[in-house]
């Protein structure tokens, strides 16, 4: 029987049945992912309770490994993520726009940004495990104790800070490889033609996820590498 | 339809603000400022993290009242785990 005695109503992605309208749709995708990112700065929120009450305690000790952290491969790798995020920023534009190829181009630099960060973030942390700062066995903090004779460190608080650093920044590249995943998933389906000005919530709720984990490595950044540059007395 | 779209020309311009703001943040802790090192930094690092979410995650467009709410919600979570916390650590000196 080809026509069917209940009118069936046709609903595209956009709007699905449960949902007053389009709008409203589209409110409670972002209201999730909101939430969701809610949960993600508790998560990270104990990190940071954690490094400022050590760094309360042993500010000597985080002084002198602040110091030891490469401040240009920090700038560039903020500036990085700050580029991806303006990619993502602009491809919600380009899918709200209905320019496909656009928000092809924009969601892979994104990822290659990703893969720049990701890339410039290994060879800091390659840095750190020849110089011994990675806490455990092999840790060795004697070349910041002979080169900061003015301050007191003790290696044990020192291994403190560097756990911290590579907890922190671990958790944070963790949370990058997972954008960079959602981001080649975004892609394909942006390459087969699936968002459309009416439809691109994928595309805004991910951008969500990226400039959420952008906004972590802001704080992390001056926490991390910044706190004290300053010439020793 | 409450989407609000922008034009790329403003996209561009926070970016460079916020790339602007990532060399001075870097260069000024060279600068010996005392206890205000930290403050700039962080304060920096806020006018920052606020371009980012008012703008690129579109919250300054948003029509919904409650993804509002739950994102002032989520950093006042956070700022009473900090606080409350550091209300402790910071005041032990004193017992």
């Amino acid at each position: 029987m080809s026509d069917s005695p209940i009118a069936v109503e046709q609903h595209g992605p956009e709007h699905l049945h449960h949902f007053a309208d389009a709008e409203q749709q589209r409110d409670a995708a972002s209201l999730g992912m909101w939430l969701f990112l809610a949960t993600e700065i508790m998560f990270f929120g104990g990190m940071f309770l954690a490094y400022l009450v050590y760094r309360y305690w042993y500010y000597n000790e985080f002084a002198a490994g602040s110091r030891s952290l490469d401040i240009s491969l920090g700038t560039i790798n903020t500036a990085v993520l700050i580029c991806s995020s303006l990619t993502v920023a602009l491809g919600v534009r380009a899918a709200q726009m209905g320019n496909r190829k656009l928000l092809v181009i924009l969601l892979l630099l994104t990822i290659v940004f990703g893969f720049a960060f990701l890339g410039i973030k290994g060879v800091e942390w390659y840095q750190k495990f020849e110089e011994h700062h990675i806490p455990g066995r092999s840790f060795n903090a004697g070349d910041l104790i002979k080169e900061y004779p003015q301050i007191h460190i003790d290696p044990q608080h020192e291994q403190i800070y560097f756990s911290l650093y590579f907890a922190m920044t671990g958790l944070h590249a963790l949370h990058m490889i997972i954008g960079v995943g959602i981001f080649v998933f975004l892609t394909y389906h942006a390459w087969k033609g699936r968002y459309t000005p009416k439809y691109h919530t994928p595309i805004e709720i991910g951008g969500l996820y990226w400039h959420f984990v952008d906004i972590v490595w802001i704080y992390l950044f001056p926490l991390l590498y910044l706190i004290d540059r300053k010439p020793l007395r | 339809m409450s989407e609000h779209v922008m034009s790329s020309k403003f996209y561009y311009t926070i970016w460079i603000v916020l790339l602007c703001l990532t060399v001075i943040t870097a260069a000024v802790s060279f600068v010996d400022l005392g206890p205000f090192n930290t403050i700039v930094a962080l304060v920096i690092a806020t006018v920052k993290a606020l371009l980012v979410i008012l703008f690129f995650m579109h919250v300054k467009y948003t029509s919904e009242r409650l993804t509002k709410i739950v994102i002032v919600s989520a950093i006042f979570w956070l700022l009473l785990l900090l606080g409350l916390s550091m209300a402790d650590y910071a005041t032990r000196f004193l017992s």
